[in-house]
């Protein structure tokens, strides 16, 4: 009953997907950490005027749907006579600029939050030293806030980065032919399901890890100080004091 | 461990009761009925904004199941998955302007055709002067994806680009928006959806309405090998017709014939 012939011969387009999808994965998350680390800075400013714009910014995006925010870009501001005529028009027209759109703007509200999170989560003496020897505030964050702020939240991100690589499939709603689109065409046109969505699901699974080892690579550098310490000296014999 | 096997054989008594029910429910007397629809080709099937099926095919379906006397349920399917939802039983019958087409045949089984209508190119009035492919040339067709019409436009249009969109009403919202530069769709959708509305001032048809299914028609789809079902399709499509039902249905919709070469 399962026919791996027809997947074999749609090989060719699941590879055309899978670049589809790691390249909107890439400039998604590209875009998205680029502008989150100032928001997230902004995030947690003292100034209200700074703080709370972000803050309706984030709640807003993370309180709707992907799917939705991309009807919005795609298809609602396609209906507004004002955006038609005006040149901005010839990027909404491109499906690709309307989801890079989409996607930049939702994982950026995430990760501001991350990002907001691990700047929250420094401990206050090291505040405490940078402003007692005379450190100015952008000093601070530039030496020091950032630094192990960013090495703080990498765990997160992963999940982040993770969550985001399936939320590409949702680019496959605005006829972009991305992983997803791959197999509901091979299963539209071949009728063979468990074989289309099978093979779909291998691929994504092989892009998860594949993204939770390079995670993992980048904690084992910059989270090193968080890892439980080898010990050097195992074959000494132990004194134990009573 | 008499425990245990008391349990097993419990476990599997229960298992075996539960196929005999599931495979008595299956039962084919065909008094229950679940057709699959789809909801997004009016003016032959459209959902209302309180989520209410309409159009010719959810008429054609109830007519047929009144004239069977069959308890029917419409159950609404996204036009991609059709038939693999048939096929693995998600219902029994598929009504929702599935031309009949060769490659379908190596999937399912149809009825007789139940209506048949052409295709139309749609684009800014005075865009093109026809629908050559010399003439679109290099510009964006816009066509819902695996269908006869988008492999029509594959096979004969290979210089233009095809912008494959999901459901036959993104046809028009893609040429309204200018995402497309021509639309090809249903020369019945066309029309109810997008010509005579608002949003279609401007845009006209291009060259002649063009047969793309090799004439087969529209049918109503069901499992290979379902052939008491298709009978009792076929003697209900023939009834319908017969009695006048069809054609007040019709002209519920239409303002021309849509009736099957075959059953004129």
């Amino acid at each position: 009953m399962i026919d791996f012939s027809i997947i074999a011969s749609s090989m060719p387009n699941f590879f055309a997907g899978l670049k589809v999808t790691l390249v909107l994965l890439v400039i998604s998350l590209a875009t998205g950490l680029v502008l989150s680390i100032p928001l997230g800075v902004a995030r947690v400013s003292s100034n209200p005027w700074i703080a709370k714009p972000v803050w309706l910014y984030t709640y807003v995006i993370r309180g709707t749907p992907l799917l939705v925010q991309l009807f919005i870009i795609y298809y609602g501001f396609a209906q507004i006579e004002f955006i038609r005529n005006s040149a901005a028009w010839s990027l909404f027209r491109e499906a690709w600029f309307c989801v890079w759109l989409a996607f930049a703007i939702n994982t950026t509200a995430y990760t501001t939050e991350i990002i907001a999170g691990a700047l929250r989560a420094t401990p206050s003496g090291e505040v405490e030293a940078a402003r007692s020897i005379g450190m100015s505030t952008f000093d601070m964050y530039r030496r020091i806030l950032l630094p192990s702020a960013l090495r703080r939240a990498l765990p997160q991100y992963s999940n982040e980065a993770v969550g985001m690589m399936h939320a590409t499939a949702i680019a496959s709603t605005v006829t972009l032919v991305d992983l997803t689109r791959v197999a509901r065409d091979v299963y539209a046109n071949h009728l063979v399901t468990v074989e289309s969505f099978g093979t779909v699901a291998v691929f994504y699974f092989v892009l998860t890890f594949s993204l939770i080892g390079l995670f993992r690579l980048a904690e084992r550098r910059w989270l090193k100080h968080l890892r439980p310490q080898e010990l050097s000296h195992v074959n000494e014999p132990m004194v134990h004091a009573k | 461990m008499v425990n245990t096997r008391k349990v097993l054989t419990a476990l599997a008594l229960s298992a075996a009761a539960i196929v005999a029910a599931v495979c008595h429910a299956q039962a084919p007397d065909w008094k229950k009925i679940r057709i699959g629809v789809e909801g997004n080709y009016p003016p032959f099937s459209q959902i209302a904004p309180n989520g209410d099926l309409s159009g010719f095919d959810i008429d054609i379906a109830n007519a047929i199941c009144a004239q069977l006397k069959a308890e029917c349920t419409l159950v609404k399917q996204e036009w991609d998955g059709m038939i693999p939802a048939l096929n693995v039983k998600k219902f029994d019958a598929i009504v929702a302007s599935m031309t009949i087409s060769e490659e379908r045949k190596k999937a399912v089984d149809f009825t007789d055709p139940y209506y048949d209508v052409r295709s139309r190119w749609v684009a800014k009035a005075g865009a093109f002067k026809d629908a050559s492919p010399e003439s679109l040339k290099g510009k964006k067709i816009a066509v819902i994806r695996n269908s006869p019409r988008a492999k029509f436009v594959a096979d004969n249009y290979k210089g233009s680009d095809v912008l494959a969109v999901n459901k036959e009403t993104d046809v028009y919202m893609e040429l309204a928006a200018g995402r497309a530069d021509v639309g090809f769709g249903s020369s019945v959708v066309s029309n109810e959806a997008f010509l005579k509305k608002p949003e279609g001032k401007g845009y006209a048809q291009v060259g002649p309405l063009v047969e793309v299914g090799g004439g087969l028609g529209v049918g109503i789809a069901i499992r290979k090998g379902d052939d008491a079902l298709r009978e009792k399709f076929n003697g209900a499509l023939k009834a319908i017709m017969a009695n006048g039902t069809y054609k007040k249905l019709a002209d519920k919709y239409f303002d021309f014939d849509v009736t099957p070469a075959g059953a004129k």
